[in-house]
């Protein structure tokens, strides 16, 4: 391997440097199945001036019933952290990891940015040897390595789930990361404040109480997720557990400031047992210590026409919020929060991360209300992953949870679509950009990508 | 040791003090993380110590060497060691992992002792070191040669010249990116400098092998 005499050029030492970055042209979106094709890495051209600007480009496929889900970079602007620089490796593959199937996929979109090519596959047997995880989740390209996060203990398919290393050249995979995991054991996303040496999990479920759907019998007995983790990053020791409480099931998302000098960052509750809103809560240094807060409720909604609510529903006769993810602009600003359940994109203005404010809604489907889109009329679904441009403009988000999720919740069906928000940064607000609305048809869609990097993709150890 | 090889060390000091890698961009980083100029100051110190350490390390196994062996066994080793370590640099990115930004003195002369040993900072100093009045005691035995006394002062004052240059292009380098010029520089000006490096390796093995006495 030649080395570059440059440093990759979508590398940023800083947050603020990355805002600067040019405006993307291609988003890879992650298209899971739920029939016997295969899913597939759809490439959507972004580059307003193409004459495909807004469609589909290209459809790499991958594995059949293998759930391609979250995927990352195998580099990115971590590379730059002081302590182990190797700027000159390359952002060019695509990790792509599926949650249901275990395969790992490595796509190259070096050569042709719009036609990512598959140069390797780690199938379901190798991962599960190899890092005695199943189920691998979350990708992030730390400074020394590819970091990837799973479910489930390999064989077991319960606990504990956890993170997994891999060498960002060749894409071996190194083995299980913690040393001692303590109290940790159900697993979901990972993140980290590299500044200080902390990393941050959060939990979800094992793969037989979502596989088949959200498992309604665990939910009510509460043994979904309600805790996030807090690592010693250097001896790879869990050093803090704090519970939100088991009114709180599933913590999913994190996302950690992006400034490396602010010690806190923000993590969704999808569902609260008593009244079925969703939350927003502040982790936080407090000392040595760490602590949690929440800092917004979003309550469920009452439907018009309770007739109109899925099986899994009815009895209950409320709209859930579902908020399942969210995005936290590069300047630490703004927070978009997707509301699954009701159909609503949020954003907050999270300046002050223990007091946010309101300062924008848009609509688009949801569970009985289907908000329509200019483009489209009435879509199935509604806003679940959520991706920000650099500059923190353009907002991106897409209609798929997980294939068997999406079937229970929208059961009249779940066609991916990915819709475009242009943002005012300035005063905040957000208006659903009319002309733009790539239809996957039947693929679902789920995370995005954008080319270079994205508001979700990089770490930088520079403020 | 003649002008060349003061100068030499002088020099090379200075081309490690440079490299980002070696510390002063980690010295940076620390300054912004802590907001204050003295965290960049502070940590120059311990890195100059463990590359010292390092740089050590080599000068004196090398001086133990010229003693053992005969000067072309250990010009031939030392030459086809360099050589094919620069190669080995030249085509392979790795490079040597550590995880943390919460370090201490220990912490930070361990990491530059690290670095500097992984990039192979003192074997670079080779073909000056053999340059040396013991590798010449070596050969013509008929030579005064040095006592072990001065011998090992004149060693260390090797080092300490090494270090010194290195101390101060890495330092003055941090204080005037953290000051001055910012972390643009990392994105317009920043270039190879391992791929350098590492050729740099391989023409000091060639210097090495074509070492005249």
């Amino acid at each position: 391997m030649l080395q570059q005499w440059k440093p990759d050029p979508t590398f940023y030492p800083s947050p603020k440097m990355a805002i600067e970055a040019p405006i993307e042209d291609v988003a890879y979106v992650a298209a899971p199945r739920d029939d016997d094709n295969p899913d597939t890495m759809c490439v959507v051209d972004l580059n307003t001036a193409s004459d495909t600007y807004g469609q589909i480009v290209n459809k790499l496929e991958l594995g059949v019933r293998d759930e391609i889900h979250h995927f990352g970079w195998n580099a990115c602007s971590a590379a730059l952290c002081p302590y182990a620089p190797h700027p000159y490796i390359e952002r060019r593959y695509l990790v792509v990891p599926a949650l249901r199937g275990s395969n790992i996929y490595i796509l190259d979109v070096k050569e042709d940015p719009k036609a990512p090519k598959l140069i390797k596959t780690l199938d379901a047997n190798e991962v599960e040897e190899r890092s005695g995880y199943t189920r691998p989740h979350t990708v992030h390209c730390g400074p020394e390595g590819i970091y990837v996060s799973a479910l489930a203990s390999a064989g077991s398919e319960e606990g504990p789930g956890g993170i997994f290393l891999m060498d960002h050249y060749n894409f071996n995979i190194l083995g299980q990361w913690e040393v001692e995991r303590g109290p940790q054991s159900l697993s979901y996303d990972f993140w980290w404040h590299l500044g200080y040496d902390i990393a941050v999990t959060s939990e979800w479920g094992y793969p037989a109480m979502i596989e088949n759907g959200v498992s309604l019998e665990d939910l009510g007995e509460r043994k979904f997720g309600h805790k996030i983790h807090i690592w010693d990053i250097r001896h790879r020791k869990n050093i803090q557990t704090l519970d939100l409480g088991d009114d709180y099931q599933m913590i999913l998302e994190l996302r950690p400031a992006h400034d490396p000098t602010k010690a806190y960052g923000f993590v969704n509750a999808v569902l609260n047992m008593n009244d079925l809103s969703s939350s927003i809560w502040t982790w936080y240094k407090n000392g040595d210590d760490w602590g949690i807060q929440k800092i917004i409720d979003i309550p469920a909604q009452v439907p018009e026409n309770p007739d109109d609510l899925p099986p899994a529903l009815k009895d209950i006769g409320m709209i859930p919020t579902l908020v399942t993810d969210h995005i936290l602009s590069l300047d630490d600003r703004f927070l978009y929060v997707s509301c699954w359940g009701t159909g609503e994109m949020l954003q907050y203005d999270v300046s002050d991360p223990f007091n946010p404010k309101h300062t924008g809604t848009l609509k688009i489907g949801g569970i009985t209300k289907s908000h329509p889109h200019p483009a489209a009329g009435p879509v199935s679904g509604g806003p679940q992953m959520v991706e920000l441009s650099r500059d923190g403009k353009r907002l991106y988000f897409t209609n798929s949870l997980y294939v068997a999720w999406d079937n229970q919740f929208y059961p009249e069906g779940a066609n991916g679509w990915m819709v475009k928000a242009d943002v005012d940064v300035e005063n905040g607000g957000l208006e659903l950009d009319p002309d733009f609305f790539v239809d996957f048809g039947e693929s679902r869609a789920h995370q995005i990508r954008l080319q270079g990097g994205d508001s979700s993709s990089d770490t930088f150890c520079y403020p | 040791m003649d002008t060349i090889s003061w100068w030499g060390m002088l020099g090379l000091g200075a081309f490690h003090g440079i490299n980002p890698g070696m510390g002063w961009l980690f010295a940076v980083a620390l300054g912004m993380q802590e907001k204050r100029r003295s965290a960049v100051i502070g940590a120059l110190f311990p890195m100059a110590l463990g590359h010292a350490i390092s740089i050590a390390v080599v000068v004196f196994v090398i001086a133990l060497a010229q003693r053992q062996l005969p000067e072309g066994v250990l010009r031939i080793a030392c030459a086809t060691v360099l050589f094919g370590f620069g190669v080995y640099k030249f085509f392979s990115a790795r490079h040597p992992k550590w995880v943390g930004m919460r370090v201490n003195f220990k912490d930070l002369t361990i990491w530059s002792f690290l670095m500097a040993s992984a990039h192979g900072a003192g074997l670079m100093l080779a073909p000056l070191l053999l340059r040396m009045p013991a590798a010449e005691a070596s050969g013509h035995m008929h030579h005064a040669s040095m006592g072990m006394t001065d011998n090992a002062v004149m060693l260390l004052s090797a080092v300490g010249v090494h270090t010194l240059s290195f101390f101060l292009v890495m330092g003055i380098a941090a204080v005037i990116v953290y000051e001055v010029v910012g972390l643009a520089l990392l994105r317009k000006a920043w270039f190879n400098l391992d791929l350098l490096w590492s050729i740099a390796l391989m023409i000091a093995g060639i210097v090495t092998l074509f070492l005249k006495h």
